[in-house]
Order: structure tokens, then sequence, then C-alpha cells
């Protein structure tokens, strides 16, 4: 009987792999629910004796069975997508059934726990400082130093915080490892918990992931046993896309209304119910086990500079070959768009790349030699964020992007510090006004006798626009977090590269180019 | 059925468990009351306005029921670059669905993306959303 591996990934579900599966059932096979390789734009992806055939339709399922379809795409492990990638964290996608413990143990699975057992906390946490393992949430901030301050602070009991609030346009790598892989998460966290000596750990997934959410609650029914005395609970989210910023987790997770906390104290010290707290990414607490397992040396053995490891890069938007792409930092923003990516599903010029979600940089094609790595994009007025990247074709509109990330930065503000509830709103005003060309009187308290030092006269565009910058420049130092401090990326350099979209002329040597 | 007395019973003695008490609150009377409010305030030993600024904070816990399906269709920026505000101008004026603004369901390679009655649905084009619409009303 012919076995069919397909994936039950919630992409692939979307896609209608339940169909297709269903399908291969009725037509006498045995199907077998995987991870998703990761291929999206060939999803719903059958694999018959590691050969693949995809995007299916139901009408399709009789073709391949039959061995005359014309979707076949060949050995999947050698499709160029997934040969040129180095998959650390994602070794086992498309190999393993995401909740069978045995296909865990078989590839590998709580060999890295096994080790840590053996060497104890010091060790470890020497081991995961030696792998150069940054932050994969955004910051980028060394694993091995945050674990080593959670284990020196002091405190009745410790806690493991996983961020699993992949709020992030463009992101889907935490929700794949959730879905694909959920072990891998849970180990890794157990990994933190002996290592900084935490005996419970909290998943904060948030609730637009569903099928993540299920996945992880069998997931971690299943482990319990192999992970105790450590202790691993679900929580849910409630919408609220602040609540990926850490502090504003924890208050998220004491039932408190999610706005940011002012640091310090660093959550390393005083984090969930005041008690020392490790907050890493999924992807961050997922790549301890590999190296757990193959040493630190060989994680940081791969890379750019200080950027250590793998990074599984996410490519979305309107590109031809979405999907997810784990490879050593280094590879450059072009060879991702234009090589593996193919370039836009429309077809048509690429016209910018967001990279890092709503609060990452557009970057025009004249960036595409940048290294993939947290300086190099730092240096560009840029970030890589959780490594999504979101292609647009020449159709944009970049003012209307810039005046969405002011608009989404005014719906999604948890409202605590000023530059960020206020400026975003103003923002998107001031966006409007320059969209429309419209310039701006003095408004009736402006035009008081009394508000001497107000201005009588009109703004002109020219003065809208440096009003902005300074807007831009107001939220990026005045705001506590991330959300309000990274919103002028967007805006900025939308500003900087566009500025023929809002109206701005284009300086001759721009212009040239 | 479940009483708001035996939600509460349940999650009471989890840590942080207000969250999670809301979320049953919310799945079990799709809505989050004055009434709920004051229990849950009375059983945690918070002020109503503690909860009542919990519940307005965020944006899955609503104090008032909508007994409309509700169809969820992601508007950031990768189903913008994928072509959802075309999607989104065109959409039947049909009451008997509520239509939300969601970002990001995490497909951003193959949007626009929707999700409605716990599915989740892709490359959505405007006969398929207008399907969609259509089997939830």
């Amino acid at each position: 009987m012919t076995t069919v591996r397909i994936s039950d990934d919630a992409l692939a579900l979307a896609c209608g792999a339940d169909e297709v599966a269903a399908a291969f059932a009725a037509a006498g096979c045995t199907v077998e629910r995987v991870s998703s390789w990761g291929m999206h734009w060939l999803e719903p992806l059958a694999e018959i004796d590691g050969e693949g055939f995809g995007p299916l339709e139901v009408d399709d399922v009789a073709a391949v069975l039959a061995g005359t379809s014309a979707k076949a795409i060949g050995p999947i492990a050698e499709h160029p997508f997934i040969a040129r990638q180095q998959r650390f964290t994602f070794a086992r996608a498309g190999r393993t059934r995401p909740l069978s413990l045995d296909d865990y143990a078989a590839s590998g699975g709580w060999a890295g726990l096994a080790k840590a057992r053996a060497m104890g906390p010091e060790t470890t946490i020497a081991e995961v400082t030696a792998s150069g393992l940054r932050g994969r949430g955004g910051a980028g901030f060394p694993a091995g130093i945050k674990w080593t301050t959670v284990a020196r602070a002091p405190g009745a009991r410790k806690y493991i915080v996983c961020n699993a609030d992949e709020g992030d346009s463009a992101t889907f790598a935490d929700r794949m490892v959730m879905e694909g892989d959920p072990f891998m998460l849970i180990e890794g966290m157990a990994i933190a918990g002996l290592a900084v000596g935490a005996g419970k750990g909290f998943v904060y997934i948030r609730s637009e992931y569903p099928h993540a959410i299920a996945k992880m609650q069998a997931a971690v029914a299943a482990s319990a046993p192999i992970i105790a005395p450590f202790e691993v609970e679900i929580r849910v989210g409630a919408g609220a896309y602040v609540c990926g910023e850490e502090t504003s987790l924890l208050n998220s997770l004491e039932g408190k209304r999610g706005e940011v906390r002012a640091k310090p104290p660093l959550p390393a010290l005083e984090g969930l119910f005041g008690m020392p707290t490790v907050v890493n990414n999924v992807l961050t607490l997922a790549a301890v086990p590999w190296i757990m397992a193959q040493g630190g040396a060989a994680y940081a053995a791969v890379g750019f500079g200080r950027s250590k490891g793998t990074m599984p890069i996410q490519i979305a938007g309107n590109v031809k070959h979405g999907g997810l792409f784990e490879v050593g930092f280094g590879i450059t923003l072009g060879e991702l768009v234009n090589d593996i990516g193919g370039g836009t599903a429309s077809g048509r010029p690429v016209r910018a790349v967001q990279v890092g979600g709503p609060l990452g940089a557009f970057h025009p094609p004249a960036d595409f030699h940048l290294p993939f790595d947290y300086e190099a994009f730092a240096a560009a007025d840029g970030l890589i964020g959780h490594a999504g990247l979101t292609v647009f074709d020449d159709n944009a509109d970049m003012s209307k992007l810039a005046r969405f990330a002011m608009s989404f930065c005014a719906a999604e503000s948890c409202g605590k510090c000023t530059p960020c509830r206020i400026g975003s709103t103003r923002g998107v005003e001031l966006i409007d006004r320059i969209r429309a060309r419209a310039g701006r009187a003095a408004d009736k308290v402006e035009a008081l006798p009394q508000m001497h030092n107000a201005r009588k006269g009109a703004r002109s565009l020219a003065e809208e626009v440096t009003l902005l910058e300074d807007l831009c420049e107001t939220m990026k130092f005045g705001s506590l977090c991330a959300l309000g401090g990274f919103t002028p990326y967007p805006v900025l350099s939308a500003l900087k590269h566009w500025p023929e979209d809002f109206g701005v002329a284009v300086p001759e040597a721009d212009a040239a180019e | 059925m479940e009483s708001l007395e035996d939600i509460i019973a349940t999650h009471a003695e989890r840590e942080g468990p207000l969250l999670p008490i809301l979320h049953a609150i919310q799945a079990r009377f799709g809505e989050v009351s004055e009434n709920s409010i004051r229990t849950v305030a009375k059983a945690l030993n918070l002020t109503r306005a503690e909860v009542h600024g919990v519940v307005s904070f965020y944006h899955d816990f609503h104090e008032v029921a909508d007994p409309r399906p509700v169809l969820k269709l992601c508007r950031s920026e990768a189903c913008q670059a994928r072509g959802v505000e075309a999607l989104a101008a065109g959409l039947p004026d049909d009451h008997r669905v509520k239509v939300e603004t969601i970002y990001c369901l995490g497909l951003c390679s193959v949007g626009p993306n929707a999700m409605a009655a716990g599915k989740v649905h892709a490359r959505l084009d405007r006969a398929k959303l207008a399907a969609l619409m259509e089997s939830l009303a």
C-alpha cells in the first residue's frame, strides 16, 4: 500500500491539505500527517517515497497515483530550495510527525536534555554562551548572558517564559516550530529551566494561532513525564500585538493589561510575578537542543560576524517562492529575494522589501547587497527583527504603507507612553495631509491671540515633511518599547528611498540612479 | 453547560488566572458582560475597574456579544502586498457576517488570508471570499 505524507501545518490546511489527504485515503493510500517542509508555494505538498507533488488539488490525486502528474517536483530533499539551506532548527521539518514521541526520539530528540542533565547547569550555560546564540525575537541579545543573569539572581522561584506571540507580519517560523516540532521547543525550555534553576515554564501563544495552541497543549501533555520535574504550561494571548514585547507579555501572563513596563528592573532580575525570569523567543529556545546535542562550537562555526549560527528566514508577501529558508547569517538580501524567492509572484519588478515585520525598514533593490546580519542591517538604518521578508512589487504605494505603519502603531499601542500613544495618531494625520498635498493652516487654538508662540501662517509640504521627521525622531528616542520606538523605521525608510510618493522632489543624484 | 462560577473555580488556582478565566467566559457566553466582570472581580479580589481595564485592553474580549458569524480578514503588510486591500474594498455588503480586521495569521507567503469558525483560508480571491462569506451566513 502506498504511504502518502502530507503536512498538517496550518498553512497547508488553509491551502486545502485536509481535502487532498482525504482523497488519498479514499483512493486506498495510508496517509501520514507530517510537518511542513516550508515550501509554501507548493502546499499542499504530498510526498510518496521521497518524491514530491504540489501544489495539489483533490482532482490531481488520481494522476499522482497513476504516475502521470504534471505537478511532480522530483525528490523533495534535493529540491534547490531545500538543498541550499542549512537546517539546524528545522532539521525535522517535513520529515517527522509533529506529535509522535517515537519520531522525535528517533531523530535525535531529547539528546540535548540528556546531555544538559549530565553536564549540570553551569556547563550547560557555558555551552550556550559558547554557541554565540542571540535572541531570535529581534533584539539579538546573547542568550548565554541572559541565562547567566537569571541563574545568579536570587529568587524564591524562577521562570522560563517562551515568547510565542509572533505578531509580526511576514513571520511564521515560531508557528512552524510549534506546529511542526513542538517537542523541540519543550526540550529547549526544559534545558533552560535546568540551566537557570527554574521549575516552571510558560509558553505565551497568540490567539490567532489556534492550531499551534492545540499542538503545543497535546505535546506538553505527552512529554510531561520526560521533562519532569520541569513543568510547562500553555497560555493564550488575547489579540494584543504589543504583548510580543517581553514586559508587556509578562503583565499579560500575570492577568493585567498588556502595558509595557519600564526597564530596569530587567525581567532577568524581576520578571514574572517579580521573580527572575528568562524570556526567550520560540526560535531561541528551539535552537538550544541542537546546540546541546552537537556542541556550542559547531553552532558558532556557522554565521557571519557577531551573528552566529543559522536564522530561519521567512520569505513572504508578493514573492513567487515563499516559505521558510533556514541558513547561516551572511546571505545577501538580493539572493533571498531574487534567487531563492524567485522575484515577485505578480511577475512585476520588486519595488521594496520590508525586513523585520511591521516595525522594520523598507529596503529598495539598491540595498540587495546587504548581508543578513544584525549589525549590517542596523548600519543601513534597518533591522532584521524576527527575520521576516515582505516583498512588494511596483504597485506598492510607499506613502500609503508609511501611513499604515503609523495607523498600526495607533491601533496596537498599549497607551503607556506618550510618544507612541499620541505620536502615532498625529503621524497618521500628518501623512494624510502630506498624501493630499494639503499643507496646513493654523487651527483655532493656534490662531488665538494669547498663543504667542504658536505659528500663525500655513505650513508648506516641505515643512510638513520636516515635521514628520521630527515626530519620528521623538517616537524613536522617547518611546518605552520597540512598538513606538521602531515605527519610525518603516516611515522614515519609505520617505528616504521613495520621496516621490510623498510629493517631495527627488534629489538629482538619486534620480540619476 | 459550564456556569460562570464553574469557570472561575476551574482556573482560580492557576498562577495569573485572569486571562484564562476571561477567555473561558468569552468562549462560553460570547461576551464578557458587566455581570461577569463583577463576579470575576469579587472572586479574584480585584476591583471592577481592574477587570474592566483588562477586558477593554484586549481585542479578543467583547463586552456585548454579536450573534453573527465572524470572518477575520488579515490586513497586514504581507497580505497587502498580495492584494488584500482590493479584496476588502470589493467585499459584498453582507450584514449577516461580521467582518473583522486581524493582523497576521502567520500564513504570509500564501495570502490574502482569513480565519472563520476556527478554520484558516489562504490564497483568497474575490470569488473564494464571496463563497466563504456565503457559507458562513
